[in-house]
């Protein structure tokens, strides 16, 4: 087991900041020029760089979906934000070639420790480009690809571009079209058929620069049969001013593959964190999103499986923390689209002082399908009389023999609860800690080891610095 | 003399009165039964005791062991060694009894020591044994669907392996029966001591037959009005409270 110790993500830990100079940097503001800009920089094919621009045009037209999210996000102002920054360094295979102020940074952090101890790979991610990537040797060999979205479409699109763009299209939602029109950084990643990643990849995604956008583009391909788990994290530092994080995830599992998609976002409270997520799921292939969200100002994040082969299966299990001042809005997606299709949601959500805690569900199930089954539970606790917590399922089921469960619950942390465990020497901290982890222990217990620990330590950290 | 000492206590609830110039004193080694008809203020005394935070405390002092509790926090209170058995044991789900008890052992300790696993659940299972529970029982949610019995087995748990200083038990055989009662009872006497006093609140003589109190108190509207020996337990029982009012409710 995993010390508790020897992980060093929490919210100020990730409240540091060393100065970089950067050798490319596309300016404040979008415009069609910085688009042109970044795939210059990236030396891309004419195809990308319309893909881009059409993007840009996209989401130039397309309003912001404050029609039924959150008015907050009217407060992002596009014109300040810089969309690309970067070093002009090849990503390195060894830590010792990464720049000092960025080693640094990751070691701080301690993602060459973590690499040491326990994944197959890591790439880790300083503001637009990646720093640092490498796989543990013999991966390659078996033709397994863990590379950045430029190098992915420039070396391998026999493998990439048929499936780039395909999940989650360009017009999707505005976000989607933003980071398709500026993409930088990111993960791709193929996994040959029949071959069983035995540990964890792993991303890490750091913001460095005030007034900054990220972007990064993820595109894992699970082939038949083979098995993958992916791990993010993330953090920047506490700034004066609004950041943005806006990535696209697309997983494509097919015949038979398991993939694992493992998130611990742990922003800092002026991050917006608006990002599209999304899963393709061939025949009795098995797609799992463990979410966990911890920081931000606002996250908008809806995993999601398209179960597009009989017997395939999908799952979102997920926490959000929200602090005073935050408001997580997330949930998931699960699109029946064959016979036999399977999904499972658990979401629990902890709100403190002021913070705003919503769920939003989508299931859909078509007349024509047989024998499809889905199961959500959404479960919120509220510590604080002024917390906030809002459910929006939305479950369309048609045809026979299809099922649906759906259970909701919301609890809160009473006086008398907290004057029990005080009674017995706990302090008010420790009392709504420990509460708030056995409200999520049990799916807390599904997760890998690693990140249940540190997840954990996380939980108890928000707590303590939560009570007066 | 190390004792627990209630100098003229008077409290409030909602801005009404409770407590009115409590007087009592529990040295260690000594157990003090307080007996009284409903409404006159026991289960009050137990809370003030313990710091409940919606009390407010308009006069007196109370001394543990010479230092004033009074003001600080419930959980300042309770690692100062005074440990209150609940009426009505609270529920929390999700949270096992073995880590809440590890918890609130963990919380005595200085920083950076912790307590040793296997120390700790040779201890605990030792305790558990003595209180005839199904190891089983650990894994369980604190109190979170007990039955009466269970959860009284419970608080008697968490009271003999955080060995207080000085023991509340407020009202501790409603909802047992009476094998439970002759369990718990012979729990609390196990702890008795030289070192460790016991406030034992009651409604019925019943539970005094099994722990023998030192001292026997009478409450009514909200301060002590008689005492004597166990004996006064006895005519309680017998004679009920009316002569009590009577001669004290002037």
């Amino acid at each position: 087991m995993i010390q508790s110790t020897e992980f060093d993500i929490d919210t100020e830990k990730g409240n540091f900041r060393f100065d970089t100079d950067y050798a490319f940097d596309a300016g404040v503001g979008l415009n069609a020029d910085v688009v042109r800009y970044i795939s210059n920089v990236k030396e891309e094919k004419e195809w990308i760089l319309d893909f881009r621009l059409k993007a840009l045009e996209t989401f130039l037209k397309k309003p912001l979906p404050t029609h039924w999210a959150t008015e907050d996000l009217k407060n992002i102002n596009f014109d300040v934000i810089r969309y690309y920054l970067a070093k002009g360094q090849k990503p390195s295979r060894s830590w010792d070639d990464v720049p000092d102020d960025v080693k640094n940074t990751f070691e701080r952090l301690g993602i060459p420790e973590q690499e040491r101890k326990f994944l197959a790979g890591v790439e880790a991610q300083f503001d637009s480009e990646a720093a640092y990537s490498n796989m543990k040797e013999g991966l390659e060999k078996e033709g397994v690809i863990f590379v950045g979205p430029t190098e992915g479409l420039r070396d391998h699109p026999e493998i990439f571009k048929k499936w780039f763009g395909k999940v989650i299209p360009t017009s999707d939602n505005k976000f989607s079209a933003l980071n398709s029109a500026v993409f930088s950084g990111g993960s791709f990643i193929y996994i040959p058929p029949g071959v069983k990643l035995k540990q964890p990849l792993q991303a890490y995604f750091r913001i460095n620069a005030e007034n900054f956008g990220q972007f990064e583009r993820t595109l894992i391909i699970a082939d038949e049969g083979s098995e993958v788990t992916y791990m993010e994290g993330c953090t920047a530092p506490k700034f004066e001013t609004s950041t943005l994080h806006s990535a696209v995830v697309e997983l494509v599992a097919l015949k038979g593959s398991k993939v694992q998609y493992i998130t611990v976002q742990n922003w800092s409270n002026n991050v917006y964190n608006l990002v599209t997520k999304r899963a393709m799921a061939e025949e009795e292939a098995e797609v799992r999103w463990i979410d966990c969200n911890i920081g931000s100002r606002l996250t908008m994040k809806y995993p999601g499986v398209i179960l597009r082969g009989r017997k395939a299966r999908g799952e979102v299990l997920s926490i959000a923390l929200s602090n005073s001042g935050q408001h997580q809005d997330t949930g998931a997606k699960m699109v029946h689209a064959a016979d036999e299709t399977t999904s499972n949601i658990i979401a629990k959500s902890i709100s403190i002082g002021t913070g705003r805690s919503s769920y939003r569900g989508l299931v859909r199930m078509p007349k024509h399908l047989k024998n499809c089954k889905n199961n959500t539970e959404c479960d919120a606790l509220l510590i604080n009389s002024e917390s906030q917590t809002d459910t929006y399922p939305a479950i369309t089921v048609q045809g026979e023999g299809n099922s649906v469960q759906h259970e909701a619950t919301v609890s809160k942390v009473s006086a008398d609860q907290i004057f029990y465990m005080q009674q017995r020497g706990l302090s008010e901290g420790e009392a709504m800690s420990l509460c708030v982890n056995g409200f999520v222990n049990d799916l807390i217990r599904e997760f890998p080891m690693e990140y249940s620990v540190e997840l954990k330590r996380l939980i108890d950290m928000e707590m303590e610095g939560s009570v007066g | 003399m190390n004792s627990l000492q209630i100098k003229n206590l008077s409290a409030n609830i909602a801005d009404k009165q409770i407590l009115k110039e409590l007087c009592l004193e529990i040295p260690q080694g000594e157990v003090h039964a307080i007996m009284g008809p409903n409404g006159s203020g026991k289960s009050t005394l137990s809370k003030v005791l313990a710091g409940h935070p919606d009390y407010e405390v308009t006069n007196g002092e109370v001394l543990m062991d010479g230092v004033k509790i009074l003001g600080q926090d419930a959980d300042e209170i309770a690692r100062s060694g005074l440990f209150l058995a609940f009426q009505y044991p609270v529920e929390v789900a999700g949270v096992s009894i073995a880590n809440f008890i590890r918890a609130a052992l963990q919380a005595r300790l200085p920083d950076g020591e912790s307590i040793k696993a296997v120390d700790y659940y040779k201890d605990l299972y030792a305790h558990m044994d003595d209180l005839g529970m199904d190891r089983k029982f650990t894994s369980r949610s604190l109190n979170d669907g007990f039955s009466g019995g269970e959860k009284k087995r419970c608080e008697f748990l968490q009271m003999s392996m955080l060995k207080p200083h000085y023991c509340i038990l407020d009202e501790t055989d409603s909802g047992l029966d009476i094998d439970a009662l002759r369990i718990v009872s012979a729990g609390v006497n196990r702890m008795r001591s030289d070192d460790r006093g016991f406030m034992v609140i009651t409604h019925y003589q019943r539970l005094l037959e099994y722990i023998e109190p030192d001292v026997v108190h009478v409450m009514w509207d909200g301060k002590i009005v008689h005492s004597g020996d166990k004996s006064l337990a006895l005519e309680l029982e017998a004679k009920g409270y009316d002569w009590i009012k009577e001669e004290f409710a002037a």
